[in-house]
This record gives C-alpha cells, sequence and structure tokens, in this order.
C-alpha cells in the first residue's frame, strides 16, 4: 500500500474537522473537531517521520498529544462554566464582547 | 549701574507678588526706590565728570544673552552723555510723579497695583536708554510698550479705557515691526546689531541699506512717539491716570523715538534720503498736532495733542543733521519738564473738579487754586517760548536751525515750524483762558480746592524747571558741548547762519503774540457747549483731522473683512478637509466594524482563510 495514502487519510480529517468547527454550534462538537484536527495533524507527523526514516515526527506527535490534553482540561472547564451560566453550550450565544 | 534698572524691576515684581498684603506700604516703596534710581543717575552723573570727552562712556557687560555662531550679543549696558540726560529725566521726573500719585491716586483701591507698573515702567525705560545693542534696547521698548498698555487701561473696568489700551498696544506694534526689521537689516549688513559696530560698519554699507535701516528706525520711531502716520493712539491714551500721562505720554515714554534717532545719528548721517523722511514726519506731526490741539475740549486731550506737535518739532531737530541732535534732545528735556509739570496741573484742575475734564464747565479757577494756576502757567509760559523760559531756548533753537538749512527746504520747514509756533500759542492761550480765566461756568455742586502738598510739591519743582531748564541746558552750549562725542556735531557747528539769532527769535516772539492775542479775543466768553455752527476747519481739527476715519476706512475694515475671509476659510477649507479626513476613516471603519460580530465560528473562518492565503502565497513563491 502506497504510505502517501495515509497523508490523504490526514487531510480528509483534518479538512473534516475544519468544516466541523466552522459549521456546528454545540461547544462540545467544535472541541471535539479541534481535537479531530490536531490528530489528523499527528497521523501527518507519524507519517512523514516513515518516510523520512527517524523519529522526528514521532517525537513531534507527542507533544501534541500532550499539548491536546492540557487543552482539554481547560477548554471543558470553559465550556462546562459557560454551560452553568448560560444554560447553553451554543458558541454563538456566548458573544458578550460584540458592543 | 544695573541696579538702576534691577531695584525697580525687583519692586514691580514684589508689589505685583505680594498681592494685597502690600497694599499699605507698596506706593512709599515704589517711591523709595523710584528716588534711590535718581540717586544713583545723579551719583553716575557726577562721576562721569571724573572723565574727559568720549572716556565719559561707560559699559558694564551683565551676561552673554545669545551665541550662536559668529552672532553674538551680550545683554550689557551703556552709560553715555546721551543715556545720562535720559535717566535723570526719567528717573528725576519719575519720582516726582511718584510722589504727586501717592495723593491723585488715594482713594482708588488698586494703587499698590499702580505703583507696581509704575516702577516696572521706570525699570523699562531705563533699559531701552541704557542697552548698548538695537537688541537691548529692544527688550526695554517692548517692556515700555506693556507699562504703557497696563496703565492706560488702569481701569479697564471702563470698556472704553479698555479699547484705547488695546489701540496704543496695536499702533505701537505697527512701530515695532519697524525696529525689529531695522534690527535685520542691519544684522545682514553689518553682522552686529550692537550701536558700536553698527556704527563701525555704517560709512562702507550701500545707501539703499541705509535708507532702509533709517526708514524702518523711523517707523518704529513714529509708532512709539506718535508721529504721522501712527499718531492716532496718543489722544485715547489719555484714558490712563493723570500721573500716567504726565510720565508716560508726555515726559519719557513717547519721546522714546527721538532718543532711537538721536541714538542712530551714525545711520541719519549717512543717509540724506533717510533725513528727509525725518524731517517731513516730523513737520507734518507738529502741524498736525497743533491743529488738532486747537479743538479739543478735553483738557487732558488738548495737552496729549500738544505733546504729538513738541515732539514732533524734536524729530524734525533730529532730521536737520548732526547740529540738530543736540536741540531735539534739549527740547526733549524742557519739554519733559513743563509738559509734565502741566499734565500735573491738569491732574490737579480735575482733582479739584470731580474728574471733569471739559474745559468748557472750568472759568476762573486761578483764584480757588493759585499754586496750580501759577506752576500751570510758568509751564504755559515754557512751551510758548517766551524768555527767559525754557522753550524759549529749545524751540527758537530748532526754528533757527531749520531756516539755516538753506534754499527752498529751509524756508518751508521753518515757516512750518514758525507756523507751528503760532498755533501752539493760540491752543494753549486757550487751554489755560478756559480753565483759569474767565467767569466761573462749572455747577454749584463742585467745591474746586487747590490740591495737598504731595501734588502741587512736585508741581512746584517741575515748574522750576520749566523755567530754568533751558537757560542751565544752554548756558555757554553746555548740553551741545556736553552730546558732542555722541552725536559727531563738530563739522557742523560752523554752518552758515542764514538767519540771526535774533531774528528768528523776534519772528517766534512776534507770531506767538500773534496766537496768543487771538485766542484771547476769540475765548472773551465761552459757550459751556462747543458751538455746532463752526467753521469746516474747526470740524476738521474737531474730528482729529479724521485720523480715525481714515484709519477705519483704510486699515480696520479692510483688515476685519480679511480676517472675516480667513476665519471661513479656515472653518470651511481647513477644517473642512480635517473634518473629511474623519468622516473618511468612520465611514471605512463602520464598513471595516461589521466584521466584527462576536460569533467565534466568523472568527475561526477568518483565521483559516488566512492560513490559506498564507499557505497559498508561500507555496507560490517557493515554486
Amino acid at each position: 500500500m502506497d504510505i502517501s495514502n495515509y497523508l490523504y487519510l490526514s487531510v480528509i480529517l483534518f479538512v473534516i474537522g475544519a468544516l466541523g468547527v466552522l459549521i456546528r454550534r454545540n461547544a462540545i462538537v467544535i472541541f471535539m473537531c479541534i481535537e479531530l484536527m490536531l490528530n489528523a495533524s499527528n497521523l501527518a507527523l507519524v507519517t512523514f517521520s516513515r518516510i523520512n526514516g527517524n523519529l522526528d515526527g514521532q517525537v513531534a506527535s507527542f507533544f501534541t498529544m500532550v499539548v491536546a490534553a492540557c487543552e482539554v482540561v481547560v477548554g471543558l472547564a470553559i465550556i462546562v462554566t459557560i454551560y452553568r451560566s448560560r444554560r447553553s453550550a451554543s458558541v454563538d450565544d456566548a458573544s458578550l464582547l460584540k458592543n | 549701574m544695573v541696579y538702576l534698572i534691577a531695584l525697580p524691576l525687583f519692586s514691580a515684581g514684589l508689589l505685583l507678588l505680594l498681592g494685597r498684603i502690600a497694599d499699605k506700604w507698596g506706593h512709599l516703596l515704589a517711591t523709595l526706590v523710584s528716588a534711590s534710581t535718581f540717586g544713583i543717575g545723579v551719583a553716575e552723573f557726577f562721576a562721569m565728570h571724573k572723565h574727559t570727552g568720549a572716556n565719559r562712556a561707560a559699559t558694564q557687560k551683565l551676561f552673554e544673552w545669545i551665541s550662536v555662531g559668529n552672532f553674538k550679543v551680550d545683554a550689557s549696558l551703556l552709560l553715555d552723555q546721551l543715556s545720562i540726560c535720559f535717566v535723570l529725566l526719567i528717573t528725576g521726573v519719575g519720582t516726582l510723579i511718584h510722589i504727586y500719585s501717592i495723593a491723585y491716586m488715594d482713594h482708588d483701591k488698586d494703587r499698590r497695583r499702580f505703583f507696581a507698573y509704575l516702577n516696572l515702567f521706570i525699570a523699562a525705560m531705563l533699559l531701552l536708554v541704557l542697552g548698548d545693542s538695537y537688541l537691548n534696547l529692544y527688550v526695554g521698548w517692548e517692556g515700555v510698550g506693556l507699562a504703557s498698555y497696563l496703565l492706560i487701561g488702569f481701569w479697564n473696568q471702563n470698556p472704553t479705557y479698555a479699547v484705547a489700551a488695546k489701540k496704543a498696544f496695536i499702533a505701537n506694534r505697527v512701530g515695532d515691526v519697524g525696529l525689529s526689521l531695522a534690527i535685520m537689516i542691519s544684522f545682514a549688513q553689518f553682522g552686529s546689531v550692537s550701536f558700536e559696530g553698527v556704527k563701525a560698519g555704517a560709512p562702507h554699507a550701500s545707501p539703499a541699506a541705509l535708507t532702509a535701516i533709517g526708514a524702518m528706525l523711523l517707523l518704529a520711531a513714529a509708532g512709539k512717539s506718535a508721529q504721522f502716520p501712527l499718531q492716532s493712539w496718543l489722544g485715547d491714551a489719555m484714558a490712563g491716570p493723570t500721573p500716567v500721562s504726565a510720565l508716560i505720554h508726555a515726559a519719557t515714554m513717547v519721546t522714546a523715538g527721538v532718543y532711537l534717532i538721536t541714538r542712530s545719528n551714525f545711520i541719519f548721517d549717512a543717509s540724506s534720503t533717510a533725513r528727509i523722511l525725518v524731517v517731513t514726519v516730523g513737520t507734518i506731526t507738529l502741524l498736525f498736532g497743533a491743529i488738532v490741539g486747537t479743538a479739543k475740549d478735553d483738557i487732558k486731550k488738548a495737552l496729549a495733542a500738544s505733546t504729538m506737535s513738541q515732539i514732533g518739532y524734536m524729530i524734525l531737530a533730529t532730521g536737520l543733521g548732526p547740529v540738530g541732535y543736540a536741540f531735539a534732545i534739549m527740547h526733549l528735556l524742557t519739554h519733559g519738564f513743563f509738559k509734565a509739570g502741566m499734565f500735573l496741573g491738569a491732574g490737579s484742575v480735575m482733582h479739584g473738579m470731580d474728574d471733569e475734564v471739559n474745559m468748557r464747565k472750568y472759568g476762573g479757577l486761578a483764584k480757588f487754586m493759585p499754586i496750580t494756576a501759577v506752576t500751570f502757567g510758568l509751564g504755559y509760559l515754557a512751551i510758548l517760548g517766551v524768555p527767559p523760559f525754557a522753550g524759549f531756548y529749545s524751540k527758537d533753537k530748532i526754528i533757527e536751525t531749520a531756516f539755516n538749512q538753506g534754499g527752498g527746504k529751509g524756508i518751508i520747514l521753518g515757516g512750518a515750524a514758525l507756523l507751528g509756533a503760532a498755533i501752539t500759542a493760540f491752543y494753549m492761550t486757550r487751554v489755560v483762558v478756559l480753565t483759569f480765566a474767565g467767569a466761573r461756568r462749572w455747577k454749584d455742586g463742585s467745591h474746586p480746592h487747590e490740591s495737598s502738598v504731595l501734588m502741587w510739591g512736585p508741581m512746584v519743582v517741575l515748574a522750576i524747571g520749566s523755567v530754568a531748564s533751558g537757560f542751565l541746558l544752554s548756558m555757554g552750549s553746555s548740553l551741545v558741548n556736553w552730546l558732542q562725542p555722541v552725536v559727531n556735531a563738530s563739522h557742523a557747528t560752523g554752518g552758515e547762519e542764514l538767519m540771526k539769532p535774533l531774528v528768528v527769535s523776534i519772528l517766534a516772539l512776534g507770531v506767538v503774540l500773534l496766537g496768543a492775542g487771538f485766542a484771547i479775543t476769540k475765548y472773551r466768553t465761552v459757550p459751556e457747549v462747543a458751538p455746532e455752527k463752526v467753521s469746516i476747519f474747526t470740524k476738521i481739527a474737531r474730528k482729529d483731522i479724521y485720523q480715525d476715519v481714515f484709519n477705519d476706512a483704510v486699515l480696520v475694515k479692510p483688515g476685519t473683512t480679511l480676517t472675516a475671509g480667513l476665519v471661513a476659510t479656515d472653518h470651511n477649507v481647513i477644517d473642512g478637509a480635517v473634518r473629511l479626513v474623519g468622516w473618511v476613516i468612520a465611514e471605512i471603519s463602520d464598513v471595516l466594524r461589521k466584521i466584527q460580530n462576536g460569533y467565534v465560528r466568523t472568527y475561526a473562518l477568518t483565521m483559516f482563510a488566512g492560513v490559506l492565503i498564507g499557505a497559498v502565497i508561500l507555496w507560490v513563491v517557493t515554486a
């Protein structure tokens, strides 16, 4: 199997994630789409590592995972707080900074 | 020497800063300071006698004022034979007027401020006559302008007085432009603005440059000394308290123009064109002032017109070449005595008549104010030039020198000066007759009385000066010899004598008697209201020969129109451009503002679009 297929898969996953961020209103879903984009890039990094025959890409993907884990902690906390105060997880409702 | 200026300046600052605390003793301090400057002046005067000739001049460097490249100006003082004349006049008459003002301003709650301004004036005027360069002189020049403005408008709660102050200030500014231009031209020509440097360079300069400097100096002198064409402010300047009129607008400040021209004698000696301008201005003004003086019912305005006319004589004398300078200064000194004395007399009359200035409402006051009448009378005889009073020695000399110019010029100038003397005799006799002689025309409510000793004391001193100063100054040509090193009159004294002094004196006395006699017969009875049916000449003279009408039509109206146009331009074009820029920015922002809609997803889209565009650019550039 051609190794570049992993890259195509990665692109498809990234685009799905990006579209999800743009189209969906629910903060949880947007959050998951962001995770999807991060993982798409992880897949790309691992694939590049394989193509180049060294471990640089794999190391970078570990960093991404750590950052993603931290982001989950902070992001979910924010979403939960917003939901508690506004009784809604829609990102369009959280537009208080306008005006 | 520096204390001459520093003392009154310090006192003025102190009185102004301390405010009401100094109300009780402010006038005493100011008078004391003025008297001590007079003391210093006298001491300096006697110290000068230790030396002879040009060695009498002394300079004192205070500090380096400006040092830019090869342009260096020191703030330094020059005390020479010419300056000391002015120092003694300013401090002497100034002190007398300080003493007079203590009584005159007694009822004014702002007396302390008045004395602070008087001291400021003394300091500025001394700086004017002691500066050793045109730039130092300029500082004093502006200082006396400021003091004059503040004192004319001293009672600025009265809007007409405030307007008079502004008028004087603006007319003076026009003259000041002339002085600053003269300074600039002399720097461009000689690379120096000190009297010494300009004097050294003057013989080598081009005639055109000398004429330009001379004309600009004359403009400055015209502004400060109320000479044609900038004469209109002096009559209105009488809005100030009478001691101010006596000190600033009769004896000292208005003669600064004469000082300036005499000080710049090396310029005028080298440019005959400038000299012709000077005599023209002097002759016009001496007739102008005299004619205006004939029609004034306000005693102070009549005296102001007379001042203008007498300064016209001085300016005329300065334009008559080297020999004229000394006579100009002599007339200046004698005029300082008799005109200040007469102004103080007028003040004394006003004081006794509840500030009434209309002479038609006086009459027969000699009986009630004998001292005022006598001192005023002595000043009157002095200004007429009756021998042996002061004016006889100074004014006849000017008339004689004018005739001695020779040819048509001499006859025109001498004739004009003689005519001026006749008119002077007429209007001064009119003032005396209307005020002190004839039947009483004042209402029963007024109680004319002699003023206190603080007021008549200075008047007596000035009257003695009016009697004796002319004789003392001309005895053995003492003033002429004294000023010799400054004005360099040596080669002119031997000029041909076309008119014998005796002939001139007889002529002058003749026209004076004619003028005075005419006034006495004409004003045997005086109507209380100025008659309406008068000749066209009287009407013109009453209107100040249309000086204000002329100024309004030629300067003020076009000026206001121009200003209105400029305001409109500023409002529509300049402000319009600024507002247009603002409007465009606001409109653009209004469009751009819509992007900031507050929806996170829109921002995310922007971000993605940005990344995409960035990536595409990167790809295009690297490919």
